[in-house]
């Protein structure tokens, strides 16, 4: 099997397969890193959100291409832009029509047409219609998101951000920051919500300065990389690991100049023990990232109650239990304005063979933080997850190639994600200008074809 | 101005049997991954620390600045001043000693202990008169002269000369020693396992409660110390064969320390500075005393830690009755009874000129996490394996309770200290 991957990827490899039509991934753009392309900004109607947005991020932009309708060469060639666009950004907050979408399309087709490779499109569009036709157009705009991201090439993606009425172009700052940088690379054909928190508009690349963050499960693949993302956006990370572990949790921890607490989860006082580390050196918790997890995989057929109950425990039962502890009045507890990140999957959302009780305890991850998002709102502390996909990981790696290469093709990337990826997910949700983020569950997988 | 020094926590690798998991790693790897894990613990990446004492009583020439070398390798920030000291076996407790006190001084605010030693990084010397041939030969002016130099060299001098755990004075192994001391203090084979066994239990109980999650860091794969042996039992250690003593001996392998691998490191600090820096302090370091015996005249050899007990008692105006845990070095079990029987005896204590008895433990106060027997005894890791343990039981039991270590060495030292929970 090694020798068959060696072969594939190799130059010889490389060209046959191109000869034979397989699509080679392109290296995706990622980290803090703009659109090296031109942002043009499509507002749809009187609307200045996108606009307002912009200009807090302190990006400059242009306007838009238009396709109009019932010109001479409608169904050729529409026109084009001069040099390659590197995102473009629609607001279609105020469409609520069929007619209005038409808007839509005369924008975006000139765009997709010069898209750079990782080029970016983002449509804001209201949450929900007061009427049934603007609630259509609601949905129909995640069906044209959705159909954009299958269809853009060159590591390019579409996404669509819902903004609450009450929002702000301060509410929505973060969100279209992360979905236009780099960060966002493996986040394709997505929606989410972005609520009204009244977030103070200001764009700065340290948002976690000064900030204690615990990540569970940090001794190695996205729990390390998800301590370092953070970290290099000015956290101070608590890196939580078996005691086992202990070794490469050490490593982690004195890369990001964080400490190590070597602790099972499960136990019952893990939380107890958490609140006591950072209560202990004087520090008060802004955030903690679920991402401790494990997987028993057996078909149902062949699973017992022991690999039922150990992938339950450890990736949904013990992070409640934390939760309790930290959410108390208690020394070393969660802030105010604290944000909580678990780790949900496609698996859990969509199902995966094999894998009920992990598929039970990440679709329960899902249903957790939609529970509690609205119950700790009033105290500002926001509560999300992320859904990777197929990440690329050491645990990945073990799967058989021919099956792995599958996983990675079957999404509009036509790759597997990095560990970087769900890490910069997760440094978006716990940015403290993401306050207006809350109860959402975000997929990694690059528009994976599995699932909702 | 009085300042305290104050032990904030500790850190080390799982001990393991010499030749075995660590075989191919070095002292320099060994300490290197004992500081690692401490810096984890306690945030210390990239920053200074006042100064770095430890040391490794098997050590190459080439290992001259062990520890500044390891803390060039650690996430230590490179500024980190470091010493290499050595007291045999008391060398990480030494280290200990040597770091408070510049502490109480006010010389430094915070400082790591350490002690390293690996059996199996042991520094295999040529045998003497190669040595001198090749020497020799260095010096020649001409060829020729190298030549008659060179073919000097006879078959028997190319062995290899392994470092000896002997008594250069007796010539004596410390086993060959301390088996004359079991036999003078009258020490059962019955009463050494009973010690060995109930090493293995606590020290086994301890891992399962989790003691060691804040006090360990796998290394290499390895998770828990590997000499520990959760299921022996007096019986099996009843079948083994004497070791030491002659046929009618008492000492066996299992009552006998193994030579190991290990590393271990201490965290210290002045009280203030760590209150100021929210690094929470287990105790304080109240006082060490360092005795001596001479052996070579006849003395038990491992008993020096006896006349350091009883002066530091004295000196601290406690007895026994004040002291509330006893970590004793298991250099062999042997040595804790006769220690503890020597405590007992006026005669004894009289001796070395102290005032009396110093008293009858209640092994209960007794190693209750396990010790060397169970753990495994790498030379000068072994104080610093036990200091950062006896302080956090110590916290565990409250303000003010206090806690004894003894540590015999080779050379008939004795280290003692005391330190009380805050």
């Amino acid at each position: 099997m090694a020798t068959l991957e060696r072969a594939f990827y190799s130059p010889v490899g490389r060209a046959v397969a191109k000869r034979a039509g397989v699509p080679t991934a392109t290296t995706l753009r990622r980290g803090r890193i703009w659109p090296k392309g031109s942002i043009v900004l499509a507002p749809l109607g009187s609307t200045s959100l996108g606009r307002d947005a912009l200009v807090i991020l302190g990006r400059a932009f242009d306007a838009p291409v238009l396709d109009l309708p019932f010109s001479d060469n409608a169904s050729s060639t529409p026109p084009g832009y001069g040099a390659p666009v590197g995102a473009i950004v629609l607001d279609a907050t105020s469409v609520n029509t069929i007619a209005g979408l038409e808007g839509l399309r005369a924008a975006l087709r000139p765009a997709v047409r010069s898209l750079e490779a990782s080029g970016r499109v983002v449509i804001l569009a209201r949450a929900s219609g007061d009427t049934w036709e603007a609630a259509a157009v609601t949905r129909a705009l995640d069906g044209i998101t959705r159909t954009i991201g299958k269809e853009l090439r060159y590591g390019a993606t579409a996404n669509l951000i819902y903004v609450a009425d009450a929002a702000t172009a301060g509410d929505v700052a973060s969100t279209l920051c992360f979905l236009l940088q780099g960060r966002s690379a493996f986040v394709d054909g997505q929606s989410w919500r972005v609520g009204a928190a009244g977030v103070e508009p200001k764009a700065i690349d340290s948002p976690l300065e000064g900030r204690v963050i615990v990540v569970t499960g940090a001794a190695r693949g996205i729990g390390a990389s998800i301590s370092r993302t953070l970290a290099r956006d000015g956290a101070t990370i608590v890196a939580v690991d078996m005691p086992a572990a202990g070794e490469a949790l050490a490593a982690v921890a004195n890369e990001v100049g964080g400490t190590s607490l070597h602790l099972d989860i499960t136990a019952p006082d893990a939380g107890v023990r958490i609140a006591a580390h950072i209560a202990g050196r004087g520090q008060r918790l802004y955030g903690v990232v679920h991402n401790a997890g494990i997987t028993r995989d057996k078909m149902l057929a062949n699973i017992d109650a022991a690999r039922w109950a150990s992938v339950l425990d450890v990736n949904l039962a013990a992070q409640m239990r934390i939760n309790d502890v930290l959410l108390a009045d208690t020394p070393g507890g969660l802030e105010r304005g604290g944000r909580i990140v678990g780790i949900a999957s496609t698996s859990g959302l969509a199902g995966n063979k094999g894998q009920t009780n992990y598929a039970a305890s990440k679709a329960g991850v899902a249903g957790l933080v939609i529970a509690m998002a609205p119950d700790l709102a009033a105290r500002g502390i926001t509560v999300n997850a992320v859904a990777p996909g197929f990440i690329e990981t050491d645990m990945t790696a073990r799967i058989p190639f021919v099956q792995r290469e599958i996983f990675r093709r079957t999404n509009s990337l036509a790759q597997g994600g990095s560990p970087d990826d769900v890490a910069e997910t997760i440094g978006y949700l716990l940015d403290p200008a993401s306050a207006s983020v809350t109860g959402q569950v975000i997929r990694v997988c690059g528009q994976n074809i599995v699932g909702a | 101005m009085s300042r305290d020094a104050v032990v904030i926590g500790g850190n080390r690798i799982p001990f393991a049997k010499a030749g075995g998991p660590y075989a191919e790693a070095s002292n320099h790897d060994l300490l290197t991954a004992a500081l690692d894990g401490l810096v984890a613990r306690f945030g210390l990446s990239g920053q200074r620390v006042g100064e770095v004492a430890g040391g490794a009583v098997l050590k190459h020439s080439r290992d001259f600045n062990l520890t500044r070398e390891a803390v060039l390798s650690s996430a230590l920030a490179p500024e980190t001043p470091t010493c290499d000291l050595q007291q045999a076996c008391g060398t990480g407790l030494e280290a200990t000693i040597y770091i408070a006190n510049k502490i109480r001084l006010g010389q430094i605010a915070s400082g790591i202990a350490a002690g390293v030693d690996s059996a199996s990084d042991a520094p295999i010397a040529v045998s003497d008169p190669l040595r001198r041939i090749l020497l020799r030969a260095q010096s020649a002016r001409s060829a020729r002269d190298r030549f008659a130099a060179l073919a000097r060299i006879r078959p028997s001098y190319l062995a290899p000369a392994a470092p000896r755990v002997v008594e250069p004075r007796s010539g004596m192994s410390m086993g060959q020693h301390q088996a004359r001391t079991t036999a003078a203090w009258g020490i059962t084979r019955q009463a050494q396992d009973e010690l060995a066994v109930a090493s293995h239990r606590h020290l086994a109980a301890a891992w399962e409660d989790g003691f060691f999650d804040d006090l360990v860091t796998p290394y290499m794969g390895v998770t828990k110390d590997a000499i520990l042996r959760p299921d022996t039992s007096e019986e099996k250690l009843a079948s083994l064969k004497p070791a030491f003593g002659g046929p009618e001996g008492t000492m066996t392998a299992g009552n006998s320390t193994a030579l190991s691998d290990g590393a271990a490191a201490v965290f210290l600090a002045d009280a203030d500075w760590a209150r100021e820096h929210h690094l929470p302090a287990l105790a304080r370091v109240v006082d060490a005393e360092v005795a001596a015996i001479d052996h070579a005249s006849g003395a038990d050899l491992l008993l020096a830690p006896v006349a350091a007990t009883g002066r530091i008692l004295e000196r601290q105006g406690l007895t026994l009755d004040d002291i509330d845990l006893v970590e004793i070095h298991e250099a062999f079990a042997s040595t804790v009874l006769a220690t503890l029987a020597a405590w007992e005896s006026d005669a004894y204590c009289s001796g070395v000129g102290l005032h009396g008895a110093i008293g009858s433990l209640d092994r209960n106060r007794l190693n209750v996490a396990g010790s060397s027997l169970a753990v495994g005894h790498p030379f000068a890791a072994t104080g610093a394996r036990i200091v950062p343990t006896l302080a956090k039981l110590l916290h565990a039991r409250g303000p003010g309770t206090r806690g004894l270590i003894s540590v015999c060495a080779a050379g008939g030292l004795g280290v003692v200290a005391i330190l009380e929970a805050v």
